[in-house]
């Protein structure tokens, strides 16, 4: 690399984009840096993106809650509108790296990084962020699942960056679980990760339900035929047995140093049992 | 380029190039070795520094991104007098460590820990030191070392 630059205003970012059309972004750099050293990708320029605060911060707009792409996660756990409005993005947050990486890794830099173990992704899945990505010129909007391609692969154009994430506020879930297992807890990389949003009925039957893994297929996969199985259904072993196996069926893991298919595979449909914890005593 | 910022309480202007790891410059340049790399990707917490006081890892930290913030290292964390910060004394007496080589980047974490939360269960400071590894296993002695500043504080503050 043979150089970096820090532009502090969207003005600057753009003028140095289109001197540098083959810059790549660097934001909190947890991801990216690694990569450099280890010349895995060797970029002539970066551009930061650390000081461009029109870009950080959390929001309400509209009955949306905003949040700005360089916000850091330790920002997000700091938040209050993410602590009281978005608890499942909350909790995945508290467990993504260690202090130091949470201090300077970002949100809009887990989503672009596009790791099939990106901690916050299960849960943007199916909190239905969209994405807001911004060039010189324009700004379009897109869903999450759609900007995530392939391991690593988005859907971000020369000249464009990634500048906003948008949720809508929607507070009618009353369970919010996030879960991953890996081989330790800090500075893990998960080996299978599961997000739910889950509501129950008085008579213990799951009213509504979605779905997110991480860590089992080339992006985060959902099922909407395991959803649609477990809603109206007791939420007890006998009522979601068929349903793991449905997940261990669809899900489809590869083996690395962390754990092999099989145990992805095994562990992505038991981590529907950790809901039965948040069943009814009645 | 000349990058500014200020280190350990002193303004510092020192001609680098922009993509010069921070732990580079600190060592290498400055001459300031007390911050320690070890796995040089963000996995062990040894090079870690505070920048604008929150703790971060200078192995992916660019000199350019020093620009005109206020650095502290393991050097600049005890009193202008030269005392040492009570997490040093807390480490030493607890004997916190056998050989000292994640010491620096211990400090730097429970520093960062006791700024926003002066009184840590020791839940929390087993959570706010997950980042750095301790080959010797010293990790009890450390939490030990931890609980004891927060005992310390508590009683000069009553």
């Amino acid at each position: 690399m043979s150089h970096a630059l820090v532009p502090t205003k969207i003005e600057e970012l753009w003028a140095y984009i289109a001197e540098n059309p083959e810059a790549m972004l660097c934001a909190g750099g947890t991801d990216l840096l690694v990569k450099i050293r280890s010349r895995s990708v060797t970029p002539d320029c970066l551009i930061c993106l650390e000081r461009l605060d029109d870009l950080k911060g959390v929001r309400f707009e509209a009955g949306e809650i905003i949040i700005g792409a360089l916000t850091t996660h330790r920002q997000m756990i700091d938040d209050p509108i993410i602590q009281k409005d978005l608890p499942l993005l909350a909790s995945a947050v508290q467990n993504l790296g260690s202090p130091p990486i949470r201090n300077m890794g970002t949100l809009g830099g887990n989503i672009v990084t596009a790791s099939p173990a990106g901690d916050t992704l299960a849960p943007l899945y199916i909190l239905k962020a969209r994405l807001k990505i911004c060039s010189k010129e324009s700004s379009r909007s897109v869903p999450i699942e759609s900007f995530i391609l392939g391991p690593g692969k988005v859907d971000l154009r020369t000249g464009e960056i990634l500048s906003e994430v948008v949720i809508n506020q929607d507070s009618r879930f009353t369970v919010n679980h996030y879960e991953k297992v890996g081989r330790r807890n800090a500075l893990a990389c998960s080996v299978v990760s599961m997000a739910a949003l889950m509501n129950i009925a008085e008579d213990n039957t799951i009213s509504e339900i979605r779905l997110a893994w991480g860590s089992v297929g080339p992006t985060i996969m959902r099922f909407g035929d395991v959803e649609r199985l477990l809603e109206g259904r007791q939420l007890t072993v006998r009522g979601i047995e068929d349903a793991i196996r449905k997940v261990q069926q669809s899900v489809s893991p590869i083996a690395d140093t962390r754990a092999s298919a099989d145990y992805r595979r095994d562990v992505a449909g038991r981590l529907l049992l950790r809901l039965l914890s948040y069943a009814s005593s009645r | 380029m000349i990058v500014s910022f200020e280190l350990n309480g002193k303004d510092v202007h020192v001609e680098t190039s922009s993509d010069r790891r921070a732990v580079d410059l600190l060592r290498e340049d400055l001459g300031l070795v007390g911050t320690k790399e070890s796995c040089g990707n963000g996995d062990c917490g040894a090079c870690s520094i505070l920048v604008d006081d929150k703790a971060r890892l200078s192995c992916l930290t660019l000199a350019t991104q020093l620009q005109g913030r206020k650095v502290v290292t393991i050097e600049g964390v005890c009193g202008e007098d030269g005392r040492l910060h009570p997490v040093q004394k807390a480490f030493i007496e607890s004997g916190a460590l056998q050989c000292g080589y994640c010491t620096p980047g211990m400090v730097i974490a429970v520093i960062d820990l006791l700024n926003s939360n002066p009184s840590p269960s020791r839940n929390e400071i087993r959570e706010a030191i997950s980042g750095n590894l301790c080959r010797c296993g010293a990790y009890q002695k450390i939490l030990d070392a931890v609980e004891e500043v927060v005992k310390d504080s508590k009683k000069e503050a009553s």
